[in-house]
């Protein structure tokens, strides 16, 4: 297993890689309903924000409890251009000025204004799917790591531009959709995002595209970025002193974060139909440190189940016992804080192999594997 | 702001200008407990917020018992209500420090995490217990009513009379911290915790006491809060947000700054309020607290701790 694919983490990386992949591919297509399916396709959208989290969090040591920004961004991006799609002027011939988002036009605004525009071209709206977050997180990185600004001081400080973000949301309804966010958004290039297919399709690029993400997480964390970044996490001042420009280091962390959840954000939006700013408020950005860290802050892969993990079982409790699953929730965060700071995860790591010890086949499996090994490298 | 003549202009300044003080009161109460809290053991408390509304809860249930019982008190209830919130918030307070908060003082950024599962937590038991509706008391007749110096400028008594209660805990709290032997020691504990270990100071005594303090204060501001406001099962992440940006940008540890943040936030929010809405002046108030954070981390007045 030498070479380009070392990166996976070995033998046990790439088999959890796989089992993920297996799972979210084939297991949840073949056995899931529809509705089921595209639930699960918003759990692995939440996927990305926690996977962005594991890297600046768990590798990187910074809190952001303002993964909802970046969720938003993306969300809002590609909602702005399924918004103008869907307000073409035949559409909205009942307004007093057609053309423009229904939203608009209740807020007596009689022109697009001029930061839709762009939203009008769909290559410019990936591209600012991917370019504004990063650009955002790299400002307030910049800002707060060159002045060392870390820990809970960061965490207060994204906390609070989540809530000035939510309230202009709401405020500047005539440009945002206020309250309600932005709604009723139907086609993709003309192709209904709302029927059976779109949503089993949206599904599989949700898919698909997490596992990219994964993969590429995991090839930073490999590469001497993820060394020094855990460095960084363990002995900050060492690392500055030997002569390495930390904050630049984490400013870009915080930015491959940012630009995770952004897609994330983008994926839920299509999948879900509307975004609002419930949907990335503060307790939506502290649930996305929940799944990171229910999955384990140190595992990409177990993020994705964390999120996928809290989701289902919100549904699952939350239509039985509505009254528990606050109790719950909260208990869960408690447990896994005091009892498992390294999530499922670090469960597996802890008992699977001295589950592994109790298979009678053990010992054959790791004398092929060796010899499997010897045999490649 | 050019439709107004100056004697409106100031008249609104000093109406807004006392409405802020309603607000700072209730910050500062929030971020007094908070900031001891922090000051002393770098511990953030997300739950602190439900602290006070177990107080304004507890103000609540003091008042319905004396309407029941005693309706001949019901003109001072509400000086008997807060040392019995105070009393609520401390103990639970207490227990939780016990229970929860003392596992985790190495880790800050886990005490965040878990005291927010707590925050969750508290919410539904409150809405178990309260119901989701909110709760008002009936306000004694002497807090009804307002002040009219002049024609123009109008101030409610209960404003007031939370602004004097403000005063009163503040200067109660500085007492403490820099006269008190309890005082004493936080700030021993605070600036080394090894050494003032090893002089014989109990650390973990003074860290529960800090903590159980904090909460008890936080209980305070939910009694203060009962007299402006309804209190729900939420009422309290309401405030959250903005307290710790008070204690953050007054500088932790610094009580002075504490209270000029509370002052500033809190009417820089108000006068906005007025010429340019609630959410917009609260939008531009959080962005220059956030701009001014970015190039003065430290906050206002940074004490000088030795991490």
């Amino acid at each position: 297993m030498n070479g380009y694919l070392d990166f996976l983490g070995g033998r046990n990386g790439l088999v959890g890689l796989l089992v993920l992949a297996a799972l979210i591919l084939l297991v949840f297509p073949l056995t899931m309903g529809v509705d089921q399916l595209s639930l699960a396709g918003r759990f692995l959208s939440f996927g990305f924000v926690a996977a962005g989290l594991v890297l600046c969090w768990g590798y990187g040591g910074i809190l952001s409890l303002g993964q909802g920004i970046f969720f938003g961004i993306g969300g809002y991006c590609i909602a702005m251009f399924l918004k103008l799609e869907a307000s073409t002027p035949e559409a909205t011939a009942i307004q007093t000025t057609p053309g423009i988002p229904d939203f608009m036009d209740w807020n007596r605004i009689t022109e697009l204004p001029w930061f839709w525009e762009p939203f009008n071209s769909l290559t410019l709206t990936l591209i600012a799917i991917i370019v504004l977050p990063a650009l955002f997180a790299y400002v307030i990185g910049i800002a707060m790591f060159k002045r060392r600004v870390s820990g809970v001081y960061f965490a207060i400080i994204t906390q609070a531009l989540v809530v000035i973000l939510t309230i202009l949301l709401v405020a500047q309804q005539g440009y945002t959709g206020g309250a309600n966010g932005i709604t009723d958004l139907r086609t993709l290039k003309g192709w209904d995002i709302n029927t059976d297919e779109a949503m089993v399709t949206l599904y599989f690029v949700t898919a698909f595209l997490l596992l990219g993400v994964i993969l590429f997480g995991k090839w930073l964390l490999h590469s001497k970025f993820g060394r020094i970044l855990i460095a960084m996490r363990d002995r900050e001042d060492r690392v500055r002193f030997s002569g390495y420009d930390v904050a630049n280091f984490k400013a870009f962390v915080f930015c491959v974060a940012a630009v995770f959840s952004a897609i994330g954000g983008a994926m839920f939006t299509l999948q879900e139909g509307f975004m609002s700013p419930t949907l990335i408020g503060i307790i939506p950005s502290i649930e996305f440190v929940i799944f990171a860290a229910v999955g384990g802050r140190l595992s990409l892969i177990g993020a994705v189940y964390g999120a996928m993990a809290i989701g289902f079982a919100r549904i699952a409790f939350a239509e039985a016992y509505p009254e528990l699953w606050l109790f719950l929730m909260g208990a869960v965060f408690i447990v896994v804080v005091l009892f498992l700071p390294y999530g499922l995860a670090g469960l597996y790591e802890k008992y699977a192999p001295k589950v592994r010890a109790f298979l009678p086949s053990r010992t054959a499996r790791a004398a092929t594997s060796r010899e499997s090994t010897e045999v490649r490298s | 702001m050019g439709d107004f003549t100056t004697q409106e202009l100031m008249a609104i300044l000093a109406m807004q200008g006392f409405a802020g003080l309603s607000l700072f009161s209730v910050l500062l109460l929030m971020a007094l407990g908070l900031a001891i809290i922090y000051g002393q053991m770098r511990v953030i408390n997300m739950a602190h917020g439900e602290f006070m509304v177990i107080g304004a809860y507890a103000t609540y249930l003091f008042s319905t018992f004396i309407t029941a019982q005693m309706p001949g008190m019901l003109d001072y209830y509400l000086i008997l209500a807060i040392p019995f919130a105070f009393l609520a918030a401390f103990v639970v307070g207490w227990i939780v420090e016990f229970l929860l908060i003392r596992h985790l003082y190495h880790r800050p950024l886990d005490t965040l995490l878990a005291t927010w599962g707590l925050a969750l937590i508290m919410q539904q038991a409150f809405r178990s217990g309260f119901g989701a509706r909110e709760v008002s008391v009936r306000l004694p007749d002497w807090l009804q009513g307002s002040y009219r110096p002049t024609m123009m400028i109008d101030i409610p008594i209960n404003g007031l009379a939370i602004m004097v209660l403000t005063i009163l805990v503040t200067a109660g709290v500085a007492w403490l911290l820099y006269k008190s032997r309890w005082g004493l020691r936080v700030r021993c504990t605070t600036t080394n915790r090894e050494m003032a270990g090893a002089v014989g100071i109990n650390t973990r005594n003074v860290d529960r006491l800090t903590f159980a303090l904090g909460c008890g204060i936080a209980g305070i501001a939910g009694a203060a809060f009962t007299t402006i406001s309804s209190t729900g099962p939420t009422s309290g992440s309401l405030y959250i947000v903005d307290t710790f940006l008070v204690v953050v940008f007054g500088g932790a540890g610094s009580l002075l700054g504490t209270v000029a943040s509370a002052f500033t936030i809190a009417q820089g929010q108000s006068i906005l309020d007025f010429f340019i809405g609630g959410s917009m002046g609260k939008v531009i108030t959080l962005l220059i607290v956030v701009a001014i954070l970015m190039i003065r981390p430290e906050g206002l007045f940074a004490s000088k701790v030795r991490r």
